[in-house]
């Protein structure tokens, strides 16, 4: 059962993610986007990090992709027709490197391993994540606040008006 | 560990992939590279997630959720670039910013 559900978001993930970097209209990219986060979101979920998963919906897919929209909308630019979208012969030497690239992990991995089920680890409470969280990388906790400070005041910096 | 640990490197592989490739085909259009990095930035938070789950450890989902206030930061500050050059060009087109002026 959650097997199945796994393979099918993984579908919907990966499916979602081609259509949102074809798409030549911006907002129909974003609107892509946040359906493959949606997806992965349910994997997060499906992999014993609810926390994780509530964040993706949260922050991801709530916050930064509406900033996204936000700026589309602000800027107009939700015209495809005068912007500037890539020609069919420059997507040649990115699928090249795609293709490449994932021939190359999908060898290591099978060679690695087979694909055998691992044992399963127990999973994780809320409660145990926020202690390490704290307690362990309490450093990173204060660099990330720092820098969600700075990214603030670089904002404000760059977003004003002369 | 509803599925092995190599199913997810591989969906999360894959997902980087398209995004670095997206990348490369939208090299003219600042929103479209911004949103590749979003897609490959989250690619990596299942890398992360996946290794959590399978070695029953705290530290992949803490380092996920890293990896998403760092995304949150590096995206208001590239927006807010995008909004500044649109100011001064009226376009997002890339190679209308080939010059410097001091």
């Amino acid at each position: 059962m959650e097997q199945t559900l796994f393979y099918i978001l993984a579908g919907v993930a990966v499916i979602g993610t081609i259509l949102a970097i074809t798409e030549k209209h911006p907002v129909h990219a974003i609107l892509y986007l946040v359906t493959s986060l949606f997806s992965i979101a349910v994997i997060f979920y499906l992999l014993m990090a609810p926390l994780v998963a509530a964040f993706e919906v949260i922050l991801y897919a709530g916050a930064i992709m509406v900033l996204f929209l936000f700026v589309i909308m602000m800027l107009d630019l939700g015209h495809p027709e005068k912007g500037v979208s890539p020609h069919w012969r420059e997507w040649l030497p990115a699928l090249a490197l795609v293709g490449v690239s994932a021939a190359c992990l999908a060898i290591v991995i099978v060679a690695r391993h087979g694909s055998t089920a691992s044992p399963a680890a127990a999973s994780l409470p809320i409660r145990e994540v926020a202690r390490h969280l704290f307690q362990d990388h309490g450093l990173a906790v204060e660099l990330i606040s720092l820098q969600l400070l700075f990214a603030l005041v670089g904002a404000l910096y760059l977003g004003r008006q002369k | 560990m509803i599925v092995p640990l190599e199913h997810i490197l591989l969906l999360d592989g894959l997902l980087f992939f398209l995004g670095m490739g997206g990348l490369l085909a939208w090299r003219a259009n600042l929103i479209m590279m911004l949103v590749c990095i979003e897609v490959m930035l989250n690619a990596v938070m299942l890398a992360f997630v996946g290794g959590s789950a399978r070695w029953g450890s705290a530290d992949g989902q803490l380092f996920a959720i890293f990896i998403m206030a760092l995304t949150s930061a590096e995206v208001s500050l590239a927006l807010a670039m995008v909004v500044y050059l649109h100011r001064r060009r009226k376009t997002v087109d890339t190679d209308q910013f080939s010059e410097m002026k001091g």
